[in-house]
């Protein structure tokens, strides 16, 4: 792969998981937000491939391969059949209105540019001056995971947060040891197939439910 | 080998319990779990015994390691693991018979606390700290649906806030991970064995400062999520007091401390590479803020489960405050005080338990005059409330001492103080609540029936082992200097 074309795919596909990512606070419906996660989980997938076929290293395409597989089709797979059952429903009075959570990320992602410029340099490479992407979309999942009140948009935050910071990984190391990344790949499908069980338990136990309507424990 | 034998037991008994399912007489097989998780166990001191002698073991082509801080840790695990897997089959028994679970539950119970306590145990066996952040979430995926076991509201809202909270945390943790082997890597290690805690050690003088202090940074806030150190400590309370009392046993006496050996193992690392001060800075700041929080939340408690659950963070605020002190005098008294909480603790909560099936409540308002009329449940979770608060002759006594001594050797004596002025707050909270719920003069003319035996036995024995090593350290002593050796240096 010649140097201009490998610096713009990766560039482009690591845009694209930070779009995704502000399409999330822009969306409320949840068949909608479903599919936005697996084009994330797919250009995340896309921006490992590009570095392993760039730099030849076969782990590293072996852990795209991983990546596209799970969080491009397996967990929206598992989310949207959690969605067809209705166990989900749409995101109705979120805790941030749409218009100023758009601010919101816009603020976040600049925060992201200014503290992991240091990172950026010290990595120095074409992919390392994408980490602030990253960083950026972690703290947009940190965002919808305090902004959003229903049991699927924090799941979805979660995944937010995994994809950010799996693609600090990749710019940033080239990916850990493919070994490891195969036990966060299992952790993360099984996290979610609990968080899956979960909210169905929930809404059959509470219908309905506002996360800030749990006030069973307090002090 | 041996290593991965002390994995695979509790996965064996594990699948028994499944292979077992819809037996009418399946009793027997929960005590298979609890003779795997003993012969697990004794492996554990096994191998404790030979890294002392001869230095660390390698197991399984190199993933796994046992040095003396691994074979300490495998003990604590194993003895809490076999006190909550024997009581754990009561607990079961009393839900069977109250109709509160069916038979499919209960083994789904237990092969979900084999796995468990497997996945503690890979957490501190692995020899690579990618490995041993992989564990430590698959701990909180196997937990949730332990502590949602009741299916009520507030078991459902404890786990969701559980699973939520602490993979926010676990995923702090891997970003600093990343960071750490993004260290290792320019520092000129090999991508493949980078990751490797030894290779770590080897090249800690030759990381980046900048990157491994904001990694070691996150690392603290992540794992520290699962220690329950405040700020991060919020699903704690919830999720202690609403899982079954075995559940709670585990992650109060083992699981927030297998969480805290992450953080020990971090800090050796990045201690050699930028000084104790920074990693001090930060333990201590965490600690405090931990002792103040749960002695502010004691005094008010109403809820003896919930009291038991702030009581961890006092514990963990204070582990983390030895910790910071980083000589191998403190690193050793931390030791002893993980093995002395986890049996203590674990004891407690297995107990209280046994009060809330008898008592029918878990509001310290609830129970009156218990020593009066169970006095053999009083009188357990009175004794154990005294080793908890660190009075002698329990090893919390002389583990705390020697922390507090520990602090004050290294310029940390204002902490100690802090700390001791907090312990003497939580210190008058819980006995008050304690003798609002032990003493008094029953009503009753008779004592009621007492838990049988097989409950009763390991409750006191438990305790009985925690005095024991408070009196005589010896059999401890090589082992707890040989570990607190492996992260000083």
């Amino acid at each position: 792969m010649s140097g201009s074309l490998f610096s713009s795919t990766l560039t482009l596909a690591a845009g694209a998981v930070l779009v995704c990512a502000v399409a999330v606070l822009w969306l409320s419906s949840v068949r909608a937000v479903i599919r936005v996660v697996a084009v994330q989980g797919i250009a995340l997938g896309l921006v490992a491939m590009v570095l392993g076929v760039h730099v030849g290293d076969a782990g590293l395409i072996a852990t795209a391969a991983v990546v596209l597989g799970v969080k491009g089709v397996a967990v929206p797979m598992l989310l949207g059949k959690a969605g067809g059952a209705g166990a989900l429903a749409r995101e109705r009075r979120p805790l941030v209105n749409v218009p100023a959570s758009l601010v919101a990320s816009a603020v976040l992602i600049v925060l992201a540019f200014a503290t992991a410029r240091g990172v950026a340099g010290f990595v120095g490479t074409t992919a390392g001056a994408l980490v602030p992407v990253g960083v950026a979309t972690l703290l947009i999942g940190f965002f919808v995971l305090v902004a959003r009140r229903r049991p699927i948009f924090q799941m979805v935050g979660l995944l937010l947060v995994d994809n950010g910071i799996a693609l600090v990984a990749f710019l940033g190391t080239a990916g850990v040891p493919f070994l490891i990344e195969l036990g966060v790949s299992l952790d993360i499908l099984l996290g979610v197939v609990v968080l899956m069980v979960l909210a169905q338990r929930l809404r059959s136990e509470f219908g309905e439910l506002d996360l800030d309507e749990l006030q069973e424990l307090h002090d | 080998m041996v290593l991965l034998l002390i994995l695979i037991l509790p996965l064996a008994g594990g699948a028994a319990i499944a292979a077992g399912r819809g037996r009418p007489s399946a009793g027997w097989l929960g005590w298979l779990g609890v003779a795997a998780n003993g012969a697990g166990l004794a492996l554990g001191i096994w191998v404790a015994i030979r890294v002392v002698r001869a230095g660390p073991l390698i197991g399984a082509g190199g993933l796994l390691r046992a040095d003396a801080l691994s074979a300490f840790m495998v003990v604590v695990i194993g003895t809490v693991a076999l006190l909550a897997s024997w009581l754990g089959i009561r607990t079961l028994a009393l839900e069977l018979a109250a109709g509160q679970a069916t038979r499919a539950r209960a083994t789904t119970y237990g092969v979900l606390v084999q796995a468990f306590i497997a996945s503690m145990l890979l957490a501190v066996l692995a020899a690579n700290v990618g490995v041993l952040w992989v564990s430590v979430e698959a701990t909180t995926v196997v937990t949730t649906f332990l502590v949602g076991h009741r299916r009520t509201k507030g078991a459902l809202e404890a786990s969701w806030k559980y699973i939520v909270i602490c993979s926010v945390g676990i995923a702090l943790a891997f970003l600093g991970t990343v960071l750490v082997y993004l260290a290792a890597l320019h520092a000129g290690g090999h991508s493949a064995g980078a990751l490797d805690w030894t290779s770590l050690m080897a090249n800690a003088r030759h990381l980046d400062p900048s990157v491994l202090r904001l990694g070691f940074a996150l690392l603290v806030l992540g794992y520290g999520t699962k220690v329950g150190l405040a700020p991060m400590h919020s699903w704690l309370p919830d999720a202690h007091s609403q899982a079954p009392a075995p559940i709670s046993a585990l992650m109060s006496g083992v699981l927030l401390t297998v969480a805290f050996y992450a953080i020990l193992r971090f800090k050796a690392v990045t201690d050699l590479a930028l000084g104790p001060q920074f990693s001090r800075a930060l333990l201590v700041g965490v600690a405090l803020l931990s002792l103040a929080v749960a002695a502010s939340l004691l005094l008010t408690q109403r809820d003896y489960k919930r009291m038991l659950a702030y009581h961890s963070i006092e514990h963990m605020g204070l582990i983390a405050l030895g910790a910071a002190a980083g000589i191998p005098l403190a690193i050793a008294a931390v030791l002893l005080h993980i093995l002395g909480h986890g049996l203590a603790k674990s004891v407690l909560f297995l107990t209280s338990g046994e009060i809330m099936a008898a008592e029918g409540t878990s509001q310290i308002d609830g129970v009156r005059t218990l020593l009066a009329r169970r006095p053999a449940l009083g009188g357990v979770f009175g004794v154990g409330l005294v080793a908890l608060l660190g009075l002698p002759p329990f090893s919390l006594f002389s583990s705390e001492l020697l922390m507090a001594r520990a602090e004050f050797q290294v310029g940390l004596g204002w902490a100690a103080i802090v700390a001791i002025v907090a312990m003497v707050v939580i210190f008058v909270a819980v006995v008050g609540h304690a003798r609002h719920m032990l003493l008094g003069p029953s009503s009753a003319s008779e004592p009621l029936a007492p838990p049988p035996r097989w409950v009763a036995a390991p409750l006191v024995g438990g305790l009985v082992v925690c005095g024991l090593i408070g009196v005589f350290a010896w059999p401890l002593a090589s082992l707890l200097q040989a570990a607190a050796h492996v992260v000083t240096s």
